[in-house]
């Protein structure tokens, strides 16, 4: 039998693309949201959905209504969305009626991933908001009677000067907003905002704090069943048999679901369902084979994988002479490692299959199940419900899958399907391992003469796509749906090669991508993607040039900052961190680092202290301080709390985390065998500092604290303690050993 | 059928003695405070109260329980009237995904039923065996600490 990879039948193609730079930059509209779309006529996701309708209806008693394809993952987006909308319909928000992402209901925005929420539909409801605002003060005008210069607007009631009155409600009439979008709106002035860029406080905070049924995983339609799948006990594990003759005796089991090697139990109660899963397991018996690489030699693995070579700059070398310095920098694969694990109801009936799922991107996950389950995509709904913190590219779209199945399979009742833990942590698509290498050229006086980079990385896109292979539930099926062949993400957004060019001045001559297709583990979009890696490499070694160099790392990036954006957030970074009169102290250090997320979206310099005990390796990050701008700031609290949480999840990573894994199975399948960060090992204090850029476009957040954080991090700990850690995670064993030599 | 009481109300329950009590909480009684995160007592995201002490619900079988006092997410407060905690969760914006919200709360609450004037480091310790993925740590024990200085407030 053909060894599975992950994959791409086709698997082995090295080629080679030598492109310039500049042709690299013309990124082709996707959809995938890792990309916002490139020379649009209409602003954001009003060039893919451009009626009005489509995103904000009103009703005859003056309710509003608001649509996006985006969800709420947790990171603030209806809130910052809400605000957004009601600023320029000039409607309390409080009053806005909301809807994500559903297949029945919501324009296709693709995927919500990339920090592209903000700049897609943020920026499809600022403009579809003023437009319609703009329709209903011209019907006001005229039903009033008076110009639209002389009317104001108070929540939606337009108001002339001799005090007569009109609701939007009353103005708008069927196909009243059933209209195109214009490419140009009649935006309101920043200056005069009055809900973006205020503090508004999270409207899903109060449901989850007091325990209301708002995630998937509380969603209990009536006459719900329960369902577990008894999941392969590694990728490419086969069926051999099992006892489906517990069917009739296990307590409370309806029916055994077997597809090939998808095998699912639906029982009445949920515990019934666990423990019928369990019993069952211990009767089947799999066909396991030792196919991945040696634990201790993924990198070395990596290196030997057949790699697509792509030139990504490719320019004159800068200046001759200098000093050549070089370091390879690298990452393990790594998890999302979601609090809860993902869930998924499923409904079968009158021919229609519904799901409710968390997924990121209902309209691409849709495709992907009526191609398994071989129905039209009209005949297939996905409605968005919250689930936990995903992070990217988790189980939750192949949960959707189970439930899809399942439910297929047992018409008429809903069945929710929930993974356990030790699933999320096996089948979950990681962030692929990553080696980063910097070769530079340090001139006399300081400056860089030459920068060429290259990285190495599997995919960071197998993301449903409409394609039932990118459903690991899927490649258990008889016949199977086998894996796509991946595709690298195009610069300027980037994948594995995401934040690879450094946004500095200096010459750089060459950055190449090896992208590699075909990978022994899984893996896909995870939170920054190879940014994180990346930037990690970027930002380090120019802490390292700049030491060998003999300048402040805050002045040596400084000298090689041309955009003043750039140049602003690093100033004051440093500036509230304290960095020119740092207080040196045995054991302590500070370390720096910046990027620009993507290269054109979001701006973050990180500063930080820790301190590294020098007996036990344990590294304690004492104090965090980032300055970020994100363009205009829609809700600025609730990008200090992205920032905060990008920090710790990137410390998470930097310190902790890594999959580990057998020659035949991932090991790596509860909390105590992937250390996430706890309370403990938290900085005492993150500080967070915006500059908020009164009528530019929205950046986004989510993703950019992730690189600098970890540069930061390692800096400081070169600082403090003389070692340069390359490698991730920086384990108090590693730290130890490091420090002994 | 097992006699539990949860939130002050006592409940006949029809299921196998073994069964964890998060699978009671969540499929019998429809509450959903407590959340499964691990099943394994890793994580916390099913903390509830005990008779005042902070248990993981998704490792204690409920043939453990009759006699017992539970209390969770629920039994603090209502949309209109919170509880203390989840006052101050939400006055600190302590949640991102807010998955683990719930477990955080019940075990902060156990912590000052105990001790009402528990110290920054007191409370970061008690709240370690807790996981928070997307980085809330930080408002968290914020929240905790605000949750502190309203008791003390109320009382």
């Amino acid at each position: 039998m053909k060894k599975r990879t992950f994959l791409g039948a086709g698997g082995a193609l090295v080629m080679s693309f030598s492109m310039r730079a500049a042709e690299t930059t013309k990124a082709q509209p996707q959809n995938l949201g890792e990309v916002p779309v490139q020379r649009a006529k209409l602003p954001g996701s009003l060039e893919q959905e451009p009626m009005l309708d489509a995103w904000i209806r009103i009703g005859a008693d003056n309710s509003v209504t608001v649509l996006t394809g985006k969800v709420e993952l947790g990171q603030g987006i209806k809130t910052a969305l809400l605000q957004v909308a009601a600023e320029e319909l000039m409607v309390n928000p409080a009053r806005i009626t909301l809807i994500t992402a559903d297949t029945g209901a919501t324009p296709n925005e693709g995927y919500t991933a990339g920090s592209a929420s903000m700049a897609d539909s943020g920026t499809a409801l600022l403009n579809a908001g003023a437009q319609v605002r703009a329709i209903l003060l011209n019907l006001a005008a005229a039903r009033l009677n008076t110009a639209v210069a002389q009317l104001s607007v108070q929540d939606g009631v337009i108001s002339a000067p001799g005090g007569q009155r009109v609701t939007y409600g009353a103005l708008v009439q069927d196909g009243t907003l059933h209209l195109r979008a214009e490419a140009k709106s009649p935006l309101r002035e920043s200056r005069l905002h009055t809900v973006i860029g205020k503090p508004m406080r999270r409207v899903d905070i109060p449901a989850k704090v007091i325990g209301q049924p708002i995630y998937v995983q509380d969603f209990r339609p009536p006459g719900m069943v329960h369902a577990r799948v008894m999941r392969a006990p590694s990728y490419t594990a086969h069926l051999q048999g099992f006892d489906a003759s517990l069917e009739k005796s296990l307590p409370g089991v309806l029916k055994i679901v077997r597809n090939g090697s998808h095998v699912a139990v639906i029982a009445e109660r949920e515990y019934q369902a666990v423990k019928a899963v369990r019993a069952l397991a211990k009767t089947a018996k799999w066909e396991e084979r030792a196919e991945l690489p040696m634990p201790a030699d993924i990198y070395t693995h990596l290196e030997g994988l057949p790699a697509q070579r792509r030139i990504i700059v490719e320019r004159e070398p800068g200046p001759a002479g200098g000093r050549t310095i070089e370091a390879t920098y690298r990452r393990p694969y790594q998890m999302h490692a979601s609090i809860g694990p993902s869930c998924a109801v499923g409904l079968s009936k009158d021919g229609i299959v519904t799901i409710w799922t968390h997924s990121q991107g209902v309209y691409p996950l849709r495709g992907a199940i009526a191609e398994m389950l071989a129905l039209p995509p009209e005949r297939v709904r996905c409605i968005h419900m919250e689930g936990s913190g995903c992070y990217g590219h988790n189980g939750a779209d192949d949960v959707a899958a189970d439930a899809a199945l399942i439910a297929s399979a047992f018409p008429g009742r809903p069945v929710k399907v929930q993974w356990m833990r030790e699933e999320e942590h096996m089948w979950e698509p990681y962030g692929s391992a990553m080696i980063g290498k910097v070769t530079a050229r340090l001139g006399d006086a300081g400056e860089v003469l030459d920068w060429r980079y290259e990285v190495r990385s599997g995919s960071h896109l197998t993301r449903p796509g409409g394609r039932a292979g990118n459903l690991a539930p899927a490649w258990q099926l008889d016949p199977p749906f086998q894996m796509p062949e991946p595709k690298p993400l195009p610069q300027p957004a980037g994948g594995g090669d995401r934040n690879a060019i450094p946004y500095y001045t200096f010459p750089t001559s060459q950055v190449i991508h090896h992208f590699i297709p075909a990978m022994p583990i899984r893996v896909s979009a995870l939170r920054a993607l190879g940014a994180y890696l990346n930037i990690f490499a970027i930002e380090s070694f120019t802490d390292e040039l700049a030491i060998a160099a003999k300048v402040d790392p805050v002045e040596f990036r400084l000298r090689n900052l041309g955009d003043p954006r750039a140049r602003e957030v690093v100033q004051l970074a440093a500036q509230r961190f304290g960095w020119s009169d740092f207080k040196r102290q045995p054991g302590r250090g500070r370390g720096f680092a910046f990027a620009r997320y993507k290269n054109f979206a979001g701006y973050a310099a990180i500063a930080i202290e820790v301190d590294v005990q020098r007996d036990t390796g344990r590294i304690h990050v004492l104090r965090a301080v980032a300055a970020v701008d994100s363009g205009e700031a829609v809700n600025p609290d609730g990008i200090r709390n992205q920032i905060e949480g990008g920090i710790i999840q990137s410390l998470s990573w930097t310190q902790f985390e890594a999959v580990s894994h057998d020659r035949t199975r991932i090991t790596s399948v509860d909390w105590g065998g992937y250390p996430i960060m706890r309370f403990s090992s938290v900085p005492e204090r993150i500080d967070v500092h915006i500059v908020s850029r009164l009528g530019q476009p929205f950046l986004g957040t989510g993703e950019m604290a992730q690189g600098p954080a970890s540069a930061a991090l390692a800096n400081a700990v070169a600082d403090a303690s003389g070692v340069r850690l390359r490698d991730i995670p920086f384990t108090p064993q590693r730290v130890k050993s490091a420090i002994a030599v | 059928m097992i006699t539990l009481s949860v939130n002050d109300t006592v409940h006949q329950v029809d299921a196998e003695p073994d069964t964890p009590l998060l699978y009671v909480l969540r499929d019998h009684l429809q509450l959903n405070g407590a959340k499964y995160g691990c099943g394994l007592g890793q994580c916390g995201a099913c903390t509830v109260v005990i008779d005042g002490e902070a248990v993981f619900s998704c490792i204690t079988p409920i043939s453990l329980l009759p006699g017992r006092r539970i209390t969770t997410l629920e039994g603090l407060g209502t949309p209109e009237k919170p509880g203390v905690v989840q006052a101050a969760f939400i006055e600190k914006q302590a949640a991102q995904c807010g998955f683990c919200i719930p477990g955080m709360i019940m075990r902060a609450e156990a912590l000052l039923q105990r001790n009402s004037t528990p110290t920054e480091a007191q409370i970061r310790s008690h709240m370690e065996s807790n996981l928070c993925r997307c980085g809330t740590h930080g408002r968290i024990l914020r929240a905790v600490s605000q949750a502190v200085n309203g008791r003390k407030g109320s009382t």
